[in-house]
């Protein structure tokens, strides 16, 4: 045994070293485009972070306990990389012209730029993951405690128990990720220090292994010792269920997995610098993979025939050394576990965090953010830092509490194959991506969806049989009884393996969705865009035959027509044409409205590259196609503004027109101003003459005449406050504020004033008060005023032989009523809205109204100004009636 | 009773003082206070001449002006138009309509009386 304070400064030591070689990459790969950081070969490497504890580790558990069945985890990756032309040089050369940086990404730029398909692919990707990182939390720990002795009974890990241990690993990870792979924050998503640490990393967790393994082929006297010793032991090397169905699950599984795990894609695809290093690596790779399964077998019959039975065969890699006293060999096969698991988490969480990041969290941020300026580059660039930490913290938290839920189960291999099945979902849609133009993003969406629950309920919720009675039951019984949806023998198929149901059902309703619902949904036209773009990726390269050139000109001509003409006038088109599109005839016709929509030149350039068969990519097409695109935008703009020109001016010549409008009302109003002074000043001057130039005038005649020009004086000057007060009024210059006003307390006052002038006209006043208490924000001056005003108007213009003038109050809901109405000459219809014009007066009405010219306009601005409205309404017999509506004040109402 | 001048004045002081000036100078006068009125009263007491107001109520002074021109009987009758509106295209329809003199408030007595005179010694003459 080793001393676990040793075990875990040597643990502590490496992840130093890691961090220093990151760091010095990083650097270096600054400094020069051309260092070894690019090479092949250190891509390779990086790839095999495939290659994980799981691996390292459980492989020979797998070995030792379902034989060769661990062959299939590495020839699924195997096949792939060899097929490397077919798939992952697809996925390179697209992710590159798209600059895709996840899984998510991927499916989500390949249908229609789905945001939403990126999330659900994203939230998938991270609950799929969960068991992956668990498992490796799990290896760890149980690689610390196999090395350092079950009880752990001393130095630093005293008392703590596998939780407690795990915790400490997961905590320890996600704050090594952070510094690691959150430094900075770089547009293509490339992190060299990582890749060299992750290189660095597969060599010593290869070293290791291929170190043990010969170890124990030499402590076991050779291999074919090894072998017959086991045979002879009854060890079933050639398990006959080996090749079953659950081995084809695998297979198909670890395919899907070395395309579909987010860290795959993050080395394959994403940290890919040269699409040539795929070359290599599609026969390096295998035969990394190779060497890394080499021992396996030995190390896995060794670990049954020598160590005592019960021992866990998922540590034989740890434990078959230490049992032979080979401390150092222990503790750098320690150090190769430690490797495989420090680098899938880190790259995991990485590729994970990316996708978090970028579409979850961002897009809700920008959503909240909108217009309050984050767009400054380094707001975001540490938005997004700070995001990617806290995926980190998540990513590795979700794998923790996995591990605790399930940490009952002991073999590592199972809960691997959990993710491998969740992250397979994503296979049918990115196949389809990359080889049905017609998948469509519904399709797609559905498929991962439908994909993605049937995994959840057959592979996923079964992890949990041990921790939660519900789901043992769930599983036992069926939800509500219904056993044909047990999760581990759907639709009552019980007799195969539990991990082959959950991937043939899952697998085979994901992609049946995705068939049938594309099938049944169109696409948008960005959609066919990038569909186009996808699946004839590399349509435009290499030399065309004369035979492939009229099909090949076809598609290019309808990509372009679609791209510039629009999807349903270029479809027309085509269909018009039918068999003859693609002769000159219609090349030249096309080239006609192309012309239309982008000018003639630009057609002509993009027509002659098209037919020519010249290699016009289909960036250059697009990114011609893009300008054309911007410069119809810019037309737009153009458009745009001269429209909001012609708006403008037509707002201007409204407002010439108002101001017009208004002058001649300016012009209309001095002339009445005029009027109405002259009059007064016509019998002032008169009489003053007359006073200047009779000498012999009677006493009574002289004093009437000069009460006369005394009266038409002060006529005089009330007109002009009258016209000053109006106009402030009207100029919204009201020289009061509102304030709560007792308004029966108003009316009463007003009453009061006219009363005198009704008992001098021997007028009945009858006054009837029903808004008691009713409170509005006015000034009680101007409301006095406007009362005043029309009392008055009602007293002096009636000349009914029995006047009667009624004031009557009430209040409702909202508002306080105050009718004035009287059974005088009333109004005639047609003037009723002229009444409270300037200096109208009723034609119909009595001789002279002195003053009343402006009144009633005064009143009606100042009831305005107190939000209220001042009306003429039917009367109720003969006369008129005004009626005055103002609202009660906030709290008044509010009290209501 | 003969009526020498008709005054059709609505604003009460500005008759009262029309009414003084013309009777000091001589005349005999008839006073009404709407359009209307001051048709009837033309056609009724025959003035030799009227002072007409524009801004009357029920018929404005142009209308009336308009009335005794057309009437063979009034035709010639002297007719003075008297308006607070003093601008030039009042003038000009005053004029248009035939009117014998225009006077602007606020006036000057001496051109009432003076104007009154001379327009009835050049009916006279």
């Amino acid at each position: 045994m080793l001393s676990a304070d040793l075990v875990t400064a040597t643990g502590i030591a490496y992840v130093g070293l890691l961090f220093l070689i990151a760091y010095v990459s990083d650097r270096q790969a600054r400094k020069s485009k051309s260092s070894f950081l690019r090479s092949p070969f250190v891509y390779t490497l990086a790839i095999s972070v495939y290659c994980t504890s799981w691996t390292f580790y459980g492989a020979v558990g797998s070995a030792a306990r379902n034989g060769l069945e661990y062959l299939a985890i590495y020839l699924g990756p195997t096949l792939v990389f060899i097929g490397w032309w077919f798939v992952l040089r697809r996925l390179v050369r697209i992710s590159h012209n798209q600059r895709i940086t996840s899984i998510a990404d991927l499916l989500s730029s390949r249908f229609g730029k789905s945001s939403r398909l990126a999330v659900l692919v994203t939230v998938i990707a991270v609950i799929g993951i969960a068991p992956y990182i668990a498992l490796q939390l799990k290896a760890v720990t149980s690689s610390i405690q196999a090395i350092s002795g079950a009880s752990a009974a001393q130095g630093t890990l005293r008392g703590v128990d596998d939780v407690g241990l795990a915790f400490g690993v997961a905590a320890g990870m996600a704050l090594f990720t952070v510094l690691f792979g959150t430094r900075n924050v770089d547009a293509k998503e490339q992190h060299h220090g990582v890749v060299a640490a992750i290189a660095f990393e597969a060599v010593v967790k290869l070293a290791a292994l291929i170190a043990v393994g010969l170890f124990v082929v030499f402590a076991g006297g050779g291999l074919e010792a090894i072998f017959s010793r086991a045979e002879a032991a009854g060890v079933d090397i050639y398990s006959t269920g080996t090749f079953d169905d659950r081995w084809i699950a695998m297979n198909v599984l670890s395919i899907a997995a070395i395309i579909c795990l987010p860290r795959q894609f993050q080395i394959t695809v994403v940290e890919n610098s040269d699409e040539n290093h795929l070359r290599t690596a599609a026969w390096a790779f295998p035969g990394y993979l190779l060497l890394m399964s080499l021992f396996t077998l030995p190390i896995a019959l060794y670990g049954l025939t020598s160590m005592p039975a019960g021992a866990n065969p998922d540590m034989f890699v740890l434990t078959l050394p230490l049992a032979a006293g080979q401390e150092g060999l222990a503790l750098f096969a320690f150090i190769g576990g430690f490797s495989s698991a420090t680098s899938m988490i880190i790259v995991e969480s990485i590729a994970l965090s990316i996708m978090v990041s970028n579409h979850i969290v961002m897009p809700l941020v920008l959503r909240f953010t909108q217009g309050q300026g984050v767009g400054d580059g380094r707001g975001v660039s540490q938005l997004l830092l700070a995001s990617r930490r806290f995926s980190i913290a998540l990513i590795l938290s979700l794998g923790f509490g996995y591990f605790y839920l399930t940490r009952d189960s002991n073999a590592l291999a199972p809960i691997g194959l959990i993710s491998f099945c969740g992250v397979a979902q994503f296979l049918p849609a990115i196949i389809a991506a990359l080889f049905w133009k017609d998948a469509s993003l519904k399709a797609a969406t559905a498929a991962v969806a439908v994909g993605f629950v049937v995994w959840a309920w057959s592979s996923f919720m079964p992890s949990f049989e041990s921790a939660s009675p519900l789901v043992a039951q769930l599983m036992a019984e069926g939800p509500w009884g219904i056993t044909w949806l047990r999760p581990e023998a759907l639709f009552g198929v019980a007799d195969i393996d539990p991990l082959a149901n959950a991937v043939f059902w899952s697998l085979f309703l994901n992609t049946a969705t995705l068939v049938v619902v594309s099938l049944f949904t169109s696409q948008s036209a960005l959609e066919r865009v990038q569909a186009t773009l996808f699946v004839d990726l590399f349509r435009r390269q290499g030399p065309v035959g004369t035979l492939m050139r009229g099909s090949a000109a076809t598609g290019d001509l309808q990509f372009v027509a679609q791209r510039v003409l629009g999807i349903e006038k270029a479809t027309a088109l085509f269909a018009g044409a039918g068999a003859a599109a693609g002769t000159p005839q219609f090349i030249d016709r096309l080239e006609r409205e192309l012309a239309g929509s982008i000018g003639a030149a630009s057609a002509h350039v993009m027509m002659s590259k098209v037919v020519a068969g010249s290699a016009v990519s289909l960036e250059e097409v697009l990114q011609m196609a893009d300008e054309t695109q911007q410069a119809i935008e810019y037309s737009q703009q153009l458009e745009r503004t001269s429209s909001e020109l012609r708006d403008t001016a037509r707002k201007l010549e409204e407002a010439n027109r108002q101001l017009r409008e208004l002058d001649s009302q300016k012009d209309e109003f001095l002339s009445q101003v005029s009027h109405e002074v002259r009059t007064p000043m016509t019998s002032i001057r008169s009489f003053s003459e007359i006073l200047l130039g009779e000498q012999h005038l009677e006493e009574a005649e002289r004093q009437k005449f000069v009460a006369t020009i005394h009266k038409e004086s002060l006529r005089l000057t009330k007109l002009l406050d009258q016209i000053l007060d109006l106009n402030a009024l009207e100029r919204g210059k009201a020289a009061w504020r509102n304030v709560p006003t007792d308004a029966e307390a108003v009316l009463d006052q007003a009453v009061e004033v006219c009363s005198a002038l009704a008992r001098q006209r021997q007028m009945r006043l009858v006054v009837d008060k029903q808004g008691e208490g009713a409170s509005i924000d006015a000034d009680a001056d101007r409301l006095s005023q406007v009362l005043i005003n029309l009392i008055s108007n009602a007293i002096k213009y009636n000349d009914a032989p029995e006047p009667l003038v009624e004031v009557r109050s009430r209040r409702s809901r909202r508002h306080y009523i105050v009718e004035v109405a009287d059974n005088g000459p009333g109004i005639a219809r047609d003037e009723r809205t002229l009444v409270f014009e300037k200096f109208s007066r009723g034609a119909t009405g009595t001789t002279a109204a002195p003053g009343a010219g402006l009144g009633l306009a005064i009143s009606r601005q100042i009831i305005t100004h107190m939000n209220g409205r001042l009306e003429l309404v039917p009367a109720r017999g003969r006369g008129a009636c005004f009626r005055i509506t103002l609202p009660l004040s906030g709290a008044a109402a509010l009290a209501e | 009773m003969s009526v020498d001048v008709l005054i059709a004045e609505d604003e009460p002081s500005i008759l009262d003082s029309l009414d003084f000036i013309l009777r000091r100078a001589g005349f005999s006068i008839e006073s009404v206070t709407d359009g209307d009125a001051a048709l009837a009263a033309i056609r009724r007491d025959r003035p030799r001449l009227v002072v007409l107001d524009v801004m009357l109520p029920k018929r404005s002074g142009f209308e009336v002006l308009k009335q005794i021109r057309a009437d063979a009987v009034t035709h010639d009758l002297p007719v003075m138009i008297l308006t607070a509106k003093g601008q030039a295209q009042d003038r000009q329809t005053a004029e248009d309509l035939g009117a014998s003199s225009f006077i602007t408030k606020p006036y000057a007595n001496a051109d009432v009386v003076g104007t009154v005179k001379r327009l009835l010694a050049e009916a006279a003459g």
